[in-house]
């Protein structure tokens, strides 16, 4: 388990992945967190020392991780704090 | 499985033990000679259920039990944070194929299971508990067991579990238990706060349930006489492969590997590598792995043995091939909800088979990018698991990675390399 606010700071973007469709707006509203798997899935940055999972967001993106959980045609992302 | 001496009674609590830091494996074991299938001799044996406690989260912190079904939480967590009037389950699914220990659990020591179980509804105040079990013998032992006993502090309810790898992963059995397809579901809302129907869930493995019990009867102390001091008490381990006498034991943790091969009757033969953890574990060379000791989780310096599986692979079985079958077999039993794991966990499969069989420096890296691409990216951890089995193979066999490309294999020294020296 990774500690909350590791690294970037900010809160933590959380995709259910039992509803995501890889539709792909979350990787094009938050291109410095979010990048493409070979499959169309949104997949997060490395992040130094951090085990790989639900990325956090840098507070300054707060904006566009609000658009990003709003514009999801799936309802996959959620906005977490905390582990 | 025979045991012998019973447990000691409650009236005869052992004493501590502060001088020894390391007991490697207690004289008779504990479950194993607390088992009892029928009521009457589980009494002579064990005394009468322990009464529900609201202290019980300290005395299980106190004990340091961590959860048995593989994931090695600290049990006192998961019953001190749960919601009001939960719902608790015990957990005997077992969907592991080479686990067997909670299968013997449920058909050798039923009354121990809902003695915990029992114990824990009670003492956080739950209105409801069930029992998971496969069926066949277990979910009929445990029938039988509730019919003997009379009334429970919490009514127990029986479900018959689904197969399948992942039919005992807690948010799956949440979702059987209320009637709905046994598929993990997202953990963004945590089955302490809204599991079955809604309500608050704790969900226990068995083993863990039998823990608990015991240490209600003969206290934290006694659970902490064997064991280290980071990591107290017994765990089942299923020993298969290449071991004399292949099947369920009770052993400290702590112990080494080669100590708990040797409770196996001792190995066959040469031995390449042993499973630790079932096939959602790790490789482990022999000979650096034989003297390192078994931990329930990661530990810089130990092996975590997750729910208690062990696999010795004969030096005339394919490390590479062997994986390969497990990553195929963890890419079948993918429930398919997630895109990672539906289409990242095939495409490792075949990476394997492919270095199993007449490999190419490709395959390898390729197998590798999949490891990295599917963890941590689903619901439940089946991808992190195969991601982490696919990288121990990488590492533990990278001699076999190199050696298949010039068509030879180390299991069959410089006999041609083939993909059906898959051992189970």
């Amino acid at each position: 388990m990774t500690r909350p606010g590791a690294d970037r700071g900010g809160p933590r973007l959380h995709i259910d992945w039992t509803r995501c469709e890889g539709r792909g707006l979350c990787v094009e509203l938050l291109p410095e967190v979010l990048d493409s798997d070979p499959w169309g899935y949104p997949i997060a940055r490395p992040e130094p020392g951090r085990a790989p999972g639900d990325p956090s967001v840098p507070a300054a993106l707060s904006e566009y991780l609000d658009a990003a959980i709003e514009a999801c045609p799936r309802v996959a992302l959620s906005r977490r704090h905390g582990g | 499985m025979t045991t012998t001496a019973p447990l000691p009674r409650s009236t005869a609590r052992p004493r501590p033990n502060p001088g020894r830091p390391f007991t490697p494996v207690s004289p008779s074991g504990r479950l194993l000679a607390a088992a009892a299938p029928g009521l009457a001799e589980h009494l002579r044996r064990n005394g009468p259920p322990p009464s529900p406690s609201a202290d019980l989260p300290d005395l299980v912190e106190a004990a340091g039990l961590t959860g048995r079904g593989g994931a090695a939480f600290p049990t006192w967590r998961k019953l001190a944070s749960v919601g009001a009037r939960p719902i608790v389950i015990a957990n005997g699914a077992e969907g592991e194929p080479a686990s067997g220990k909670d299968a013997w659990l449920l058909r050798s020591a039923p009354h121990l299971v809902l003695d915990g179980l029992g114990l824990v509804a009670g003492s956080v105040g739950a209105s409801r508990a069930y029992a998971y079990a496969p069926p066949g013998p277990g979910a009929a032992r445990l029938r039988a067991a509730l019919a003997e006993r009379g009334r429970e502090p919490v009514p127990v309810e029986v479900v018959e579990a689904v197969d399948g790898f992942l039919a005992g992963e807690a948010s799956a059995v949440a979702a059987r238990v209320a009637g709905l397809p046994a598929r993990p579901r997202d953990k963004a809302v945590r089955l302490s706060e809204a599991g079955v129907r809604g309500r608050p869930t704790l969900v226990h493995n068995v083993e863990t349930l039998a823990h608990v019990a015991q240490i209600a009867r003969y206290g934290p102390g006694w659970f902490r006489r064997v064991g280290t001091p980071d990591e107290p008490g017994t765990f089942l381990a299923t020993l298969s492969g290449a071991v004399a006498r292949p099947g369920v034991r009770e052993a400290a943790f702590g112990t080494t590997l080669a100590g708990l091969a040797a409770m196996a009757g001792g190995l066959t033969g040469p031995v390449a590598a042993f499973l630790v953890g079932g096939y959602h574990g790790r490789w482990v060379p022999a000979d650096a792995g034989a003297g390192l000791g078994l931990t329930p989780g990661p530990r810089p310096s130990g092996l975590a043995v997750g729910a208690g599986v062990v696999i010795a692979l004969p030096a005339s079985s394919c490390g590479l091939g062997a994986s390969a079958a497990i990553l195929r077999y963890l890419a079948e039993q993918s429930a398919g909800a997630c895109g990672p794991c539906r289409l990242g966990l095939p495409a490792l499969a075949d990476a394997f088979a492919e270095l199993a069989g007449r490999g190419n420096p490709r395959a390898a890296v390729s197998a590798a990018r999949l490891a990295g691409l599917v963890a941590g990216r689903g619901a439940c951890h089946n991808p992190d698991g195969a991601a982490r089995l696919a990288r121990s193979a990488l590492e533990v066999f990278a001699d076999d990675v190199a050696l298949h490309q010039t068509g030879r294999c180390q299991a069959r020294s410089g006999r041609p390399a083939s993909r059906g020296s898959a051992q189970r």
